[in-house]
């Protein structure tokens, strides 16, 4: 099963409703994954601040604040239950090797200018009021209810998957051709820290951005390349786009309004968006790269 | 007799709906507030009138019998699915899988269907007047599927004997389904199936598909395989 959401503000309007929106949103794909849940909220970006999402695991706070304030001095963090965000103008390359070295009791969940990426294991309902998601405002947010198959229930098996910078994946089916992808993905030096197929996929998209693919041309080549069934949420700090596979049996519904395109596994997810019944309501077309 | 969604349990107005008294005169039923919820007015079998306002999930008027049910909305997957007789219309598009199965009754959707329309169908006549997704009437066994705009790819995959009938342009036709000859009898059996459903469409405007039967027998030319 699993389910995924995501919404994309075409005008200011609601831009402080989002998080109460994409809150709502997972809370109506609950039925779909009540094993994990995941959301990335995109913001406005800062020019030179860089924001880390970080799952603290076991570690406290402060003791977090401590070791990293031996390295870097200029630090703000916010905290979210397991969670923090910390924000620097340190750049990705120092702060990620930093942590893989001097701090690897904590796992990195994604960075960015703009993407705030948080995911635990739980129930959806739960772990949107864990997060506070509904006070958050922002211009676009993916998310994730999970039910697993093909790796093990942990905060690491759920989605998002971030693997660059302000880039997310949310996926619902299943990948086939997973393990071959991910060789020859580690072979041209992409970095994995699970066992799932959904990381792959958004390890896929990494490799093809870097190599200066836009995302529409990446996910129509990975049409060719991912064997499996699926449909795909990439977000970037741009926007969203969305792909299902040629047989397109997992499900899909977008409903557009003059404010807001919104997409999810199933139509009861965003039957609590405003306008929502007067919206333009379809499927997507299978193979088809839909963006916002 | 109005129920609302938001207040009552889908159960409760499933329950109401499913045991009607036959004698009783309330026949006509609106339901508000749907809020996509799943197999909303399944399992209908009696002579009754429901009228849904807004857009609902999966499998909406599954397996129906007599009831007629207009949906002011968009459905997801499934609507309609097994139905034994009655009558559908659905007002906005429809999700993939519509009719799916279906034995009898009449389907008409007056927006678009998805995917695998009248997949496997078994004696329904479906009515889309918009188009239609890729490999529509997969498998399917026996009824019409009447499509006023165009078709996706792949219409007609492993057809037995259901008809399909098409305004606009097909993308490409699955294995074993062939255009066939619009003769006066097809002619007359969709003009009739328009006048039962009170559409005004002009049948010879329509081309025909169907299967061309090379997939029913075993090929004797293979036999060398064995």
């Amino acid at each position: 099963m699993c389910g995924i959401v995501g919404i994309y503000l075409k005008t200011k309007k609601y831009e402080k409703h989002l998080g109460k929106f994409l809150s709502g949103m997972l809370d109506g794909m609950a039925t779909r994954g009540p094993d994990s849940a995941g959301f990335a909220i995109y913001t406005k970006e800062n020019k030179n601040i860089f924001k880390y999402s970080i799952c603290l695991n076991e570690l406290k706070e402060k003791d977090f604040k401590k070791k990293i304030s031996k390295f870097i001095k200029k630090i703000k963090i916010t905290n979210y239950a397991d969670h923090i965000i910390l924000e620097t103008n340190e750049k990705p390359s120092k702060i990620l090797s930093l942590l893989r070295k001097e701090i690897p009791e904590v796992s990195l969940v994604g960075y960015g200018k703009s993407i705030n990426i948080f995911k635990q294991t739980g129930n959806p309902k739960d772990v949107v009021k864990k997060f506070k998601l509904s006070s958050f405002s922002g211009t676009h947010g993916i998310g994730h209810t999970r039910m697993a198959t093909e790796s093990a229930i942990t905060t690491q098996g759920s989605h998002p998957y971030s693997t660059s910078e302000d880039e997310c994946l949310v996926h619902n089916g299943s990948l086939s051709n997973h393990n071959n992808v991910r060789r020859s993905l580690i072979k041209d030096g992409q970095n994995f820290n699970s066992e799932n197929d959904t990381e792959v996929a958004a390890g896929y998209i990494s490799n093809q951005i870097s190599k200066g693919k836009d995302l529409e041309r990446t996910l129509k080549n990975s049409l060719k390349d991912l064997d499996g069934f699926y449909t795909f949420i990439a977000g970037t700090k741009d926007g969203f786009a969305l792909l299902r596979d040629e047989i397109a049996c997992k499900p899909a519904v977008v409903a557009e309004t003059k404010d807001y395109v919104a997409v999810a596994s199933e139509f009861q997810a965003m039957a609590h968006l405003p306008n929502v019944n007067s919206a333009k309501i379809f499927e997507p077309k299978p193979g088809v790269v839909y963006h916002w | 007799m109005n129920f609302d969604l938001s207040k009552k349990t889908l159960r409760e107005v499933n329950q109401h709906l499913q045991n009607v008294d036959r004698k009783k005169n309330t026949r006509k039923f609106e339901i508000i507030n749907p809020q996509g919820q799943h197999a909303i007015c399944a399992g209908l079998k009696d002579d009754i009138d429901v009228t849904i306002k807004g857009h609902t999930g999966y499998y909406c008027a599954g397996m129906n019998q007599k009831a007629t049910v207009t949906v002011h909305g968009n459905v997801g997957t499934g609507v309609a699915e097994n139905m034994m007789s009655g009558k559908i219309i659905v007002k906005g598009n429809a999700s993939q899988s519509a009719g799916a199965t279906g034995h009898g009754g009449a389907l008409i959707i007056e927006g678009d269907a998805s995917s695998r329309c009248g997949i496997s169908m078994k004696g329904i006549d479906i009515i889309v007047k918009g188009s239609v997704g890729h490999m529509s009437a997969f498998m399917a066994q026996k009824g019409n599927l009447v499509i006023m705009g165009d078709a996706d790819a792949d219409l007609g995959d492993s057809i037995y004997e259901a008809k399909i009938f098409v305004k606009g342009k097909v993308k490409s036709l699955g294995a074993d389904c062939i255009e066939k000859k619009m003769d006066k009898k097809n002619i007359d059996e969709l003009n009739k199936l328009f006048q039962n459903l009170d559409i005004k469409e002009d049948p010879k405007k329509f081309k025909r598909y169907g299967s061309s039967r090379n997939l029913y027998n075993f090929k004797i030319d293979n036999v060398s395989a064995y």
